[in-house]
């Protein structure tokens, strides 16, 4: 009983830290906003008229949020195992590309088509990660390096299937569109058609919703965030990973296999950032593209677990708030032409902010010592 | 040109942004901070020199700033990580936020909206040996086109490998690395020195940056580092944290891009047809075989990444 206080009490404080990170990034944001000639409170309320005020916009921000709670509860996983999975931008990359192949070259029925499409996602994603753990285990390559190669080569991995001339479209380096039967849009097809269109047009809130691709995706983030917390809390799994991500030392001596676990815990991270990309093409793109640039939903997710403290269920907040962020950000640049990047100079500082938990109890002894110091100072003369 | 002497010196122009980074990546962690955040730094540091040199007319002027702009990040992780404690690695993947949003923010105001900077064109870094040997004499080839940058980042290594092995303060430095209470009893001030440490390793990392952006090409753009920092980091691993090794991990970077470089030109694509996304891939590819068979036993300083703190 006692215990359990002090584990809520611990846990209010950490939110309530996380809150105050939260504050000083947006505070921050408006310092830089303000300094380079922006009024930042017109910048924040175009911000936050960009989230809410119309149904598209909330949908667009669950979008957004889908992928992001799935690589942020990737890279939360790896944390709570006592690893660093920045990889999950190449997981994600792979789960994307493995969705995209099965969901639009291969021809299954409806109801088989969306499960293999996904179970391939996580297979793909996961084998791509637990190489990492394979080569920590086995041949002791810190997984932070081993990850962020392994991001580099699924990047260009992706663009060259992507340009093969069997698989790309016509004149544009792109996959084929996936198949009717794969996807996860909700009613894509009814939404287009006669009835629904007279529906929607009696029922304005659900036809701005129907304008997004609003899918199934973000059930599925939820769920797996639940699942997450159960594998870790209450299997034996989750304790033994638990337990070697707190001291290897005693993981050893009390019998674990470590090796075996490193392997396992980048399974299962790879899964989830596979899962993220997959349920994306899914979704939301229905295909992949060459890239120029790294998404960065992977690298994303490793804020998202920060801000959530990795705690699974909190990823799916964070991942909702970090989309507010990434999804109403850019409209102050259409609308004032304040730089965009204004937004990661915000997470930036939060994520400062959330890697100093001990900020409040250093500034406090440091206030406490000057203010011993003048009263001895001051007794001396 | 003879293919020989290409390659080397491809290898050298492209290993010079490495060197500076990991070199500054080698001091920091020798003090004792993980700096998973030159990435950021060396990102921050591309624009600044890229636009300073821009507006001053000088490459200097723009390498020094590059400088002071990665130094004022690697203040921001100091600040974090030695006075506050911080985790080093959360902390360093802040200012990979935080260098490319100043970097990206500052362009937009500073060249009207856009995320590149303008050409530079007479106003790049200068080539002291261009000239100076047989005109298309294997050394004209091997160094005549190398920038000033190239050969700082090369003097260098000997003067940082001389810092850390032959002087106080780089005994004092491997000692915070290794065991910073021992440091500290011994009257050694840890924190200065880890300020020391990181500063000087994030003004080496704006060089490696503005080293792209003002020697290597002539403008800054979004893509320019693309992951160039995290290679630099796994140099000081496969170097194993030292100035030399990671002089030679660097080479074996800059080797791999020159070699995709070859690669890709026409003539050898007619014999030998790799895809240009399989050259783009080579140099990870080679630099996890090489992690993986060389790697082996850990030799990081003993507490690396580990906030000092005093008892009271």
């Amino acid at each position: 009983m006692n215990n359990r206080k002090l584990h809520k009490k611990e846990w209010v404080s950490a939110l309530k830290f996380t809150f105050f990170s939260i504050f000083i990034g947006l505070l921050v944001g408006a310092i830089v906003l303000a300094f380079s000639g922006y009024n930042p409170i017109q910048a924040y309320s175009i911000m936050l008229s960009g989230i809410f005020s119309k149904p598209s916009y909330i949908s667009y921000v669950v979008i957004y949020a889908t992928p992001l709670i799935l690589t942020g509860l990737s890279v939360a996983f790896s944390f709570k195992t006592g690893l660093f999975n920045i990889g999950a931008e190449g997981q994600f990359i792979i789960g994307s590309l493995a969705a995209a192949l099965i969901g639009g070259y291969l021809n299954l029925p409806a109801y088989i088509h969306v499960p293999v499409c996904i179970l391939g996602a996580i297979l793909a994603g996961g084998l791509w990660g637990a190489f990492s753990g394979f080569l920590k285990a086995k041949f002791n390559v810190n997984e932070v390096i081993s990850t962020i190669m392994l991001n580099w080569i699924a990047f260009h991995l992706n663009n060259f299937v992507v340009t093969r001339p069997s698989i790309k479209r016509e004149g544009m380096n792109v996959t084929q569109f996936i198949a009717d039967t794969a996807r996860i849009e909700i009613l894509p097809k009814w939404k287009n058609c006669e009835a629904a269109l007279a529906f929607r047009e009696a029922h304005p809130i659900i036809n701005d919703l129907l304008r997004t691709p609003l899918n199934a995706g973000i059930i599925i983030a939820i769920v797996t965030a639940f699942l997450i917390k159960y594998l870790l809390d209450r299997t034996s799994l989750g304790y033994s990973l638990r337990v070697v991500g707190d001291n290897v030392n005693s993981a050893e001596y009390n019998g674990i296999n470590v090796k075996k676990n490193i392997i396992i815990s980048m399974l299962i991270c790879g899964m989830l950032a596979g899962a993220a990309g997959g349920l994306q093409v899914l979704g939301r793109t229905r295909n992949v593209a060459e890239l120029a640039a790294m998404e960065s939903y992977g690298f994303n997710g490793i804020s998202v677990a920060l801000i959530a403290r990795n705690s699974p269920i909190g990823c799916i907040f964070s991942g909702l708030f970090f989309a507010m962020l990434t999804y109403g950000g850019p409209k102050i640049q259409s609308a004032l032409g304040a730089p965009r990047e204004i937004i990661n100079i915000v997470i930036g500082t939060i994520i400062l902010f959330v890697a100093v938990p001990k900020l409040l109890s250093i500034l406090k002894s440091k206030f406490k010592r000057t203010i011993i110091n003048t009263k001895i100072s001051k007794g001396d003369e | 040109m003879d293919i020989f002497a290409f390659v080397l010196s491809t290898t050298f122009m492209y290993s010079a942004p490495l060197i500076f980074t990991a070199l500054g990546g080698v001091l920091s962690e020798k003090g004792g901070v993980v700096n998973i955040g030159l990435e950021g730094m060396m990102y921050f540091g591309a624009f600044m020199g890229a636009a300073i040199a821009y507006y001053s007319g000088n490459p200097w002027i723009g390498f020094l700033a590059a400088g002071i702009g990665g130094g004022l990040l690697a203040l921001l992780h100091a600040v974090a990580c030695v006075t506050f404690k911080a985790n080093n690695t959360i902390s360093g993947l802040a200012i990979n936020f935080i260098g490319p949003g100043f970097a990206l923010f500052l362009s937009r105001i500073m060249f009207d909206g856009a995320t590149y900077t303008l050409p530079l064109a007479d106003k790049k870094m200068g080539m002291p040996l261009k000239g100076f040997f047989m005109k298309d004499s294997f050394l004209d080839n091997l160094l005549g086109s190398q920038c000033h940058t190239t050969f700082i980042a090369f003097l260098l290594v000997p003067v940082v490998w001389f810092i850390l092995q032959k002087t106080r303060l780089g005994l004092r430095i491997r000692a915070i690395g290794e065991y910073p209470k021992a440091a500290d009893t011994l009257g050694i001030n840890v924190a200065r020195i880890q300020y020391f440490v990181v500063i000087a390793g994030g003004v080496l990392a704006g060089f490696g940056g503005a080293t792209l952006s003002i020697a290597v090409s002539s403008a800054f753009n979004p893509t320019i580092v693309t992951g160039q920092g995290f290679i630099a980091l796994s140099a000081i691993v496969f170097g194993k944290w030292k100035p030399q090794g990671a002089l030679v991990a660097c080479l074996i970077f800059g080797f791999s891009t020159a070699i995709g470089i070859v690669l890709g030109w026409s003539s050898v694509q007619a014999v030998f047809p790799v895809p240009s996304q399989i050259l783009a891939m080579l140099p990870f590819v080679i630099s996890l075989v090489i992690l993986v068979s060389f790697v082996g036993k850990s030799v990081a300083p003993s507490s690396v990444g580990i906030p000092y703190e005093k008892d009271n």
